[in-house]
């Protein structure tokens, strides 16, 4: 094993960003000293270390800070070379970075903003859920990593981690919110596949929180967005991630999900 | 020297993105074919290699699409080793995509509301550009160009605001402000625009100031800031 004294990672457990760097560092078997953040009300030492976006996951290596899960993961692939997580053919990291992109820029704020919402707005915002994942079914039945177990091959890489860690959101988010239907298995086959495997591996289930704390988590937010004022859209500013994402400081009183990091 | 009929770029004159682009080979003395397309009516071509997001650029080597422009740029200097224009350390990389990430997301986002908006939104949204400036000016403090002595990555990333910034504040009636209060950003600008690499390959600026002028007119979504 590798001990790293030199090696903090600040996170909140309910985020998806910090789960991915939390696996990542399992699957390389490097240890770290983690920090819990209370995001309504951030440490010196977060604000310190990541001035310009305020957010959770930070990985200090060496006093110095990495934000950003994607770049972090990066570093850490580039840092530690055991066990890769992104590919060495450089046209399939190209095509890997696109699909990590897609994952944060259109399937999580659409995920997003199903949460954040109701009646009208929800629902297109399904239907923009069920298009990007439709996006990926495909990639997975006739694409690039067609006839893969995992995106990353035989075993998971970089998109699994990315998309993956988010992707347990959308069950606990389905029975939160009865009606809606996020991954529906005969829609998604090979969506739905990858998920159950990547959700079997035993460090994701090391690294992901129970389901009846996830549950537990997002019912209570689900609440409080409901009982907070909406806007004229129907949806609530604070918590998408999106939106999260646009200001630099997240609001203290209502508590993301997914979405208080990038 | 690569022969041209292996790498084809497609792009349209008046892209940033495109230009990160053509200014990442130029710099690595690819050969490439480039092929202009009209927004207004997408090639059968373009909407076969980015069937996803329908923009430009996208590079076409061997036959194989890459598409967004930050994902072609370590695409290009993975596959092309001279002239490289990512650092080596794995945290000097970090910083280089970290400030990558926050041009293209955060600067972009700003510099758009401050050009389409009016009033008080687009008062914000420069108030808000000049912060992000303001971080941007200090991290070229003792430094020519971000990478360094030379331009490299997170130049490219951020060029488009040395000249498209600009470009913008024309059309759109707005000042930015950064000569009088961000002096290490306002002489990157200048350096930068005076590389040859640069310098060669940057849309005729009246041309560029009247399209974002009649762009801004039309209101349009049709996005040519591509990724």
């Amino acid at each position: 094993m590798e001990k790293s004294s030199s090696l903090k990672l600040f996170g909140s457990w309910a985020s998806s960003y910090t789960h991915r760097v939390q696996l990542a560092l399992k699957l390389k078997n490097i240890q770290f000293e983690y920090i819990e953040e209370d995001l309504s009300n951030k440490s010196e030492a977060l604000l310190q270390f990541n001035p310009i976006y305020k957010k959770v996951p930070v990985l200090v290596h060496d006093d110095r800070p990495l934000v950003e899960s994607v770049i972090i993961l990066q570093y850490v692939d580039e840092v530690w070379n055991n066990r890769p997580i992104l590919p060495t053919d450089p046209y399939e990291r190209a095509v890997v970075r696109f699909w990590c992109h897609f994952a944060d820029d259109k399937l999580g704020p659409a995920v997003g903003v199903v949460f954040a919402s109701s009646g009208d707005v929800q629902k297109a915002a399904v239907d923009q859920v069920h298009e990007n994942l439709a996006l990926i079914e495909r990639e997975l039945r006739e694409g690039y990593f067609k006839g893969r177990k995992f995106f990353g091959g035989d075993s998971i890489g970089l998109l699994d981690i990315v998309l993956g860690c988010g992707s347990y959101w959308l069950a606990v988010f389905e029975e939160v919110m009865t009606g809606v239907k996020l991954v529906d298995p005969e829609a998604f086959p090979l969506f739905h596949a990858w998920l159950r495997e990547f959700e079997s591996l035993d460090e994701v289930k090391e690294t992901i929180p129970a389901v009846d704390k996830l549950l537990e988590y997002a019912k209570a937010v689900r609440a409080m967005l409901l009982g907070h004022c909406m806007g004229n859209t129907g949806v609530i500013e604070t918590a998408t991630p999106a939106t999260a994402a646009a200001s630099a400081t997240t609001t203290a009183s209502v508590p993301d999900i997914t979405v208080d990091s990038s | 020297m690569v022969a041209s009929a292996a790498v084809r770029l497609f792009g349209m004159w008046a892209s940033p993105a495109v230009r990160r682009v053509e200014w990442a080979l130029k710099l690595k003395g690819i050969e490439y074919e480039y092929i202009e397309e009209d927004l207004s009516n997408k090639s059968s071509s373009l909407l076969e290699f980015n069937p996803i997001n329908k923009q430009v650029p996208v590079l076409v080597h061997n036959c194989n699409p890459i598409v967004e422009s930050l994902v072609i740029l370590e695409y290009i200097d993975e596959t092309w080793k001279e002239n490289p224009i990512l650092p080596v350390d794995p945290l000097e990389r970090a910083k280089a995509r970290f400030w990558a990430t926050f041009v293209d997301v955060k600067c972009r986002e700003e510099s758009r509301k401050a050009f389409f908006m009016e009033g008080e939104e687009k008062e914000k949204a420069i108030e808000n550009l000049q912060v992000q400036l303001k971080a941007l000016d200090e991290e070229l403090e003792g430094k020519k160009f971000f990478s360094g002595d030379h331009i490299g990555y997170t130049d490219l990333a951020v060029g488009w605001m040395a000249f498209w910034l600009g470009v913008a504040e024309e059309a759109a009636g707005f000042k930015a402000n950064y000569d009088v209060k961000f002096p290490n950003f306002s002489r990157w600008m200048k350096d930068f625009l005076a590389e040859p690499v640069i310098k060669d390959n940057l849309p005729p600026r009246e041309k560029t100031v009247e399209f974002f002028r009649a762009f801004k007119q039309l209101g349009s979504c049709t996005k040519v800031n591509q990724k």
